[in-house]
């Protein structure tokens, strides 16, 4: 039995009187695909700011590697290796693509003041395994051609794939992705899926994926958690939550 | 037509309203009155024959646009030399060259272009300071002219009470400044944009005013004089040394020449730009200078990717008030005098023009605007009145002609080994 990487009981996070999520729990393995499910406003996202500490959670306890780490700012859970995507693609947009995967391993990098002045050895190598790395992923993400051209200028999949692959320069422990295939066309969608297999495969990735594409999320996930205005509706694997007649209902309506 | 006849017959009045108060009336003392007296036939001739055109002007708005379009155009810079006079490696022969010329010219130059092109020096340093924090952090900063008064008032308090010379006091200068540049960094960390406009422009007029009423210690209005001229390695460049020193043209035993310290300052200015130039290139190309790019293009998403924007925020504050102090040193040692007058917000919109003028986050941009914001004051003393026209003018055109500045950043395209390999 492998150990859960994240393990999330009872958030909640209220905006005044407005109750956006409630008693929310999951729990994420090693290289297991979540996914996160809803009908749009559930307050799935709201959960991924959460996670992430761009919101605090008013209430429940969020552990990573059974570190608490609720409250929080984002750039210290980013650290720790919860690193996500976001529904509306955030690239550096007159940044050059490979520039963009550079900044995401910022905190891997020299970034001593003196040795980057002078560019010692020291600081010559670090570039170098960045930009190394940078290149191995634009490779695995098919975007070697476009490495100089600003990432603003690329197709929109391609921007999808760019930014996956940024998360992935920081060496995350669980990627999270915020609708990866939101504006996809079938194509693309089938290989944004051959993507996350690849990164579970090879790199031994753990995905949180919040997704509309019910095709998409029954055939990759292991788990799905399915959320209804801010409260936990069902949770099982694929299987159990589309037969699940909670689910349709909250999906399709009463019939 | 009837739309086009009422908007000519608007603007022709539009002329006369704008320029008769400004051009057509006179002030003149009478006795103790002050009376005033219409203007010349020639100025008020002027003024109709102004407004005739713009009335044909705009009357004849369409055709005119039509025949402008169909006349040839005019010659523009080609695409190819602009954009092979913004690649990096051009930018640094470029660089090369200008260097050269400055360090050769001066000796042959008048002393007041030699003081001229200090000045342009310290803007230069100025403008490269200020386009770390507004160029390629993206803050704008309305107030940077503080941290200049600081590095200024650093110099010449501590040479004023204590003696120091210019190289104690140069470091120092530099480091009161990026202190306060840290300090202020603090409470605009939370702001954006305008607000953060404001409290910059809050913060250098506050500088200004306490420097101003801490009558006490600075001077007040009257500010602090006789500020030494700076020395080599203890060598004064003044006919009449203080007692115990020896002065550099009798070390060399050489005529004394009275442009010797306005050279040598103009040596330091720069020793110091150049400084300027090669560290925060460097900066540019090292991870905190991406860092401060992704934090101008996009907060959030740096915060997703585990970068810290307050460190990223306080070090591009601190940093480029750092060289601002710099700057302020070298302007109260070619000043020998400081007040707080020398240090308005029109000084802050001057370096920021500047930046803009010559293309955010271009070096050699900014470099050449300075150059360009220094001396058009100075070529157009004779028509000093129209000087502030001249400027707005100028603005007005550059944003028609090259809204993204003189030369524009260029991306440094960095080269995959691997791919390379490959083919």
């Amino acid at each position: 039995m492998t150990q859960n990487i994240l393990e999330v009981s009872g958030l909640s996070m209220r905006f005044g009187g407005l109750l956006a999520v409630n008693g929310v729990g999951l729990s994420v393995k090693e290289k297991q695909v979540v996914a996160l499910i809803g009908p749009n406003g559930a307050g799935k996202t709201t959960v991924f700011n959460c996670l992430t500490g761009f919101y605090k959670p008013t209430g429940g306890t969020i552990l990573l590697d059974g570190q608490p780490i609720q409250g929080m700012p984002g750039h210290q859970i980013a650290r720790k290796g919860v690193v996500r995507t976001f529904q509306n693609v955030r690239l550096f947009k007159d940044m050059t693509a490979v520039e963009n995967l550079l900044i995401a391993q910022h905190r891997h990098l020299n970034t001593n003041f003196l040795s980057g002045l002078f560019k010692t050895p020291a600081f010559r190598r670090s570039e170098r395994e960045a930009m190394e790395y940078a290149e191995y992923w634009l490779e695995k993400v098919n975007l070697t051609e476009f490495a100089n051209r600003p990432a603003g200028t690329l197709a929109y999949g391609q921007q999808r794939r760019l930014e996956i692959a940024r998360c992935m320069m920081t060496r995350p422990r669980i990627l999270m992705l915020d609708e990866p295939a939101a504006g996809l066309n079938p194509r693309e969608t089938d290989d944004l899926k051959a993507l996350i297999a690849t990164l579970r495969e090879e790199h031994n990735a753990t995905v949180l994926l919040i997704e509309h594409d019910m095709k998409l999320v029954m055939s990759i996930s292991d788990h799905i958690v399915v959320i209804n205005q801010g409260t936990p509706l069902a949770d099982g694997t694929p299987e159990q939550v589309r037969d699940n007649p909670e689910v349709i209902k909250a999906y399709l309506g009463e019939a | 037509m009837t739309r086009s006849l009422k908007s000519a017959l608007f603007s022709a009045i539009l002329v006369w309203a704008v320029a008769y108060p400004i051009l057509g009336l006179k002030l003149t003392i009478v006795g103790i009155n002050l009376v005033v007296q219409s203007g010349s036939t020639a100025t008020l001739l002027t003024i109709a024959l102004c407004s005739v055109l713009m009335f044909l002007r705009v009357l004849f708005n369409q055709q005119l646009t039509a025949a402008w379009k169909a006349s040839p155009s005019l010659p523009q810079v080609p695409a190819g030399a602009s954009d092979f006079l913004t690649r990096p490696k051009t930018q640094r022969w470029i660089v090369l060259a200008l260097v050269m010329v400055a360090c050769i010219w001066p000796f042959y130059g008048s002393r007041g272009a030699v003081d001229l092109a200090t000045l342009v020096l310290i803007y230069v340093m100025l403008g490269l300071g200020l386009n770390i924090v507004v160029g390629i952090a993206g803050l704008l900063d309305l107030g940077y002219v503080g941290f200049y008064a600081v590095g200024a008032y650093t110099y010449a308090l501590l040479a004023h009470y204590y003696g120091f010379g210019f190289w104690i006091c140069l470091p120092l200068a530099g480091l009161a400044a990026a202190t306060f540049g840290f300090l202020l960094g603090f409470p605009v960390l939370r702001l954006r944009g305008d607000y953060l406009a404001i409290v910059t422009l809050g913060f250098g007029e506050i500088i200004r005013l306490f420097l101003r009423n801490l009558t006490d210690i600075t001077g007040g209005p009257n500010g602090i004089s006789s500020i030494p001229r700076p020395t080599l390695f203890g060598l004064s460049f003044d006919k009449n040394p203080p007692e115990g020193t020896q002065s550099f043209f009798e070390y060399f035993g050489m005529h004394y020449n009275p442009d010797g310290k306005i050279i040598f300052l103009y040596l330091i200015a720069l020793l110091l730009g150049l400084v300027a130039l090669f560290v925060i290139n460097r900066l540019l190309r090292m991870p905190i200078g991406r860092a401060w790019e992704a934090l101008r293009e996009d907060e959030i998403a740096c915060r997703a990717l585990g970068l810290n924007p307050t460190i990223i925020k306080l070090s591009a504050f601190t940093l480029g008030a750092c060289f601002a102090g710099f700057a302020g040193t070298v302007f109260a040692a070619k000043q020998g005098l400081v007040t707080p007058e020398s240090f308005t917000f029109l000084e802050s919109a001057m370096i920021l023009a500047i930046v803009v003028l010559g293309g955010m986050g271009s070096q050699l941009g900014v470099i050449l605007a300075a150059i360009v914001m220094t001396l058009l004051p100075e070529l157009t003393r004779d028509f000093s009145d129209y000087r502030m026209l001249i400027f707005g003018a100028l603005m007005v055109l550059m944003m028609i002609w090259r809204p993204q500045g003189f030369l524009p950043m260029q991306r440094p395209a960095l080269k995959l080994e691997r791919t390379e390999l490959r083919k």
